[in-house]
């Protein structure tokens, strides 16, 4: 079974989320979540640690082009700049996190 | 923890190549005999993969000026041009490149990756903005790196993305400046440059053109796409290369703009590098002079690029869309590709191997770059040995069942 077919982030995925965290946070790493079961086609359990280099075997390529969905998906403005500081989805959606907040 | 430790996939892959026959990054050419001609493995083998355009790398006047040089010069100035001195021959260099592009300004650079670099990093620091199409060339990328600019990729040649992106970049009052290049190395394909241009006047951004592959290969004079696509005063900097059309090393950047010469004392990757031989200067002198006085040359090669790219396609070989002469064969996989490849070079055609990620969209390519100095006979035996591989292989079967 895929993870196509599950819902991806119950509840029990991100018991440690830090409880500062908005609904929309959760609701980022949700959609960071599916967009990257979608490109790597299901095979890796994704959570808010997953690290996007070493367990999704993410090239350089392909995080940039993730970025760029990421940008799309959310209609914001995410520089390349912030890669070096990104390890984890956990990383990628704070980040989105605070570009969304500081945007509005 | 080894320094190395961090290579170790990459290594892995390194050794997979080697074992697969034939290495293409240790390809050994042990004598060059022409534009089009080369020794590899005892092999007379036809070269395809060269990025020598104009095929004036042996041009008898581009060799003669050079040699001149060499005796009246000597072999290398020893130093940059910012501590140990101009010679009189950058100048000149330069000043035939801002005629030639019809500008005020010029600066050569000791490399093409350096001009990239040095003009990219230089013109944009870390409160400006860096928007580049996204198949951009991997100097593009490092000059982006370096400048420490805030970057932003654009869907490779889409007007409405690059404006969709410019426009969710902050009112922050840095300067934007947009990248694109005139043909692209991998696919041969080129920039809605036009288009781009309505985008860069609505949001008061800078556009710089990267004519690499297509300087002397494209526009009425071969100034490239921009002439072309007659949008050249609406582009602030060209950038571009000696080692394709020009047949030789070294890179450039023109522009219009007053305060462009500041950047010789600004531009670290000009400043800090040894300034280039006199005896390249001598021999991209004489090429462009060359590529001025002999149009012919490019309506030779464009000749020769349809026919490269009608005879592969015709054949069932998956080719881009555009007439270029970058002529990308995209193939299944990359494991086809390594036998494709190695099998073309046993068969004395050397072509160019891209493989992902250096290729856009995880594509594996065969990259064939066509040169003016290719003849009909030898582009007839191209196609030739592209087919018996692509037979051999079941490549070409595959796809001929798959139309019918």
């Amino acid at each position: 079974m895929t993870l196509l077919n599950e819902p991806p982030y119950g509840g029990e995925a991100f018991a440690g989320a830090p409880s500062f965290m908005t609904e929309t946070y959760q609701q980022i790493v949700g959609t960071i979540g599916e967009l990257l079961t979608g490109a790597t086609k299901g095979r890796f359990k994704i959570d808010e640690a997953t690290l996007l280099k070493r367990d999704l075997n993410l090239d350089s390529l392909a995080e940039m082009d993730l970025l760029m969905m990421l940008e799309d998906r959310f209609d914001v403005s995410i520089s390349l700049n912030h890669l070096p500081e990104i390890q984890t989805v956990r990383d990628l959606a704070m980040a989105i996190d605070r570009i969304k907040k500081e945007a509005a | 923890m080894s320094l190395y430790a961090k290579f170790a996939s990459l290594a892995e892959t390194y050794r997979g190549l080697a074992q697969s026959g034939h290495n293409p990054f240790k390809v050994a050419i042990d004598r060059v005999l022409s534009p089009t001609e080369a020794i590899i493995d005892n092999r007379p083998t036809l070269m395809v993969g060269t990025n020598n355009y104009l095929g004036l790398t042996f041009d008898p006047e581009c060799v003669e000026a050079a040699v001149a040089a060499l005796h009246e010069e000597g072999t290398g100035t020893t130093g940059s041009r910012i501590a140990n001195g101009s010679y009189a021959a950058h100048r000149q260099l330069e000043d035939a490149l801002a005629a030639f592009f019809g500008r005020r300004h010029c600066m050569v650079f000791s490399t093409g990756y350096q001009a990239n670099l040095g003009m990219i990093s230089t013109l944009a620091g870390p409160n400006d903005h860096l928007i580049i199409d996204a198949d951009c060339h991997a100097s593009i990328y490092d000059g982006c790196r370096l400048g420490g600019a805030k970057v932003t990729r654009f869907r490779h040649n889409e007007a409405d993305d690059l404006d969709r992106r410019l426009r969710r970049l902050p009112e922050d009052g840095g300067a934007r400046l947009i990248i694109a290049e005139g043909i692209y190395s991998m696919l041969g394909d080129r920039a809605p440059l036009a288009a781009f241009v309505e985008v860069k006047r609505r949001h008061g951004a800078y556009l710089m053109v990267d004519e690499a592959h297509s300087m002397g290969v494209l526009g009425r004079t071969g100034r490239g796409l921009a002439e072309e696509a007659d949008v050249e005063a609406d582009v602030d900097f060209v950038v571009g290369t000696f080692s394709k059309s020009l047949g030789a090393v070294g890179g450039f950047c023109v522009s219009d703009h007053d305060e462009f010469d500041v950047l010789r004392v600004a531009c670290r990757p000009y400043m800090f590098t040894a300034s280039l031989p006199p005896s390249t200067m001598a021999s991209v002198l004489k090429a462009l002079e060359v590529l001025v006085r002999r149009p012919e040359l490019r309506t030779r090669l464009m000749g020769n690029a349809r026919a490269l790219h009608d005879g592969l396609s015709w054949r069932g070989f998956v080719v881009g869309p555009q007439i270029s002469p970058v002529v990308a064969v995209q193939l299944r996989d990359v494991a086809t590709a390594i036998q494709f490849w190695s099998a073309l070079l046993e068969n004395g055609v050397y072509v160019n191997l891209a493989l992902p990620p250096a290729t856009p969209n995880g594509i594996a390519l065969l990259r064939c770059s066509i040169s003016a100095a290719h003849t009909r006979p030898q582009i007839r035996r191209i196609v030739e040995v592209f087919e018996h591989v692509g037979e051999k292989l079941g490549v070409l079967k595959v796809r001929q069942a798959a139309a019918v």
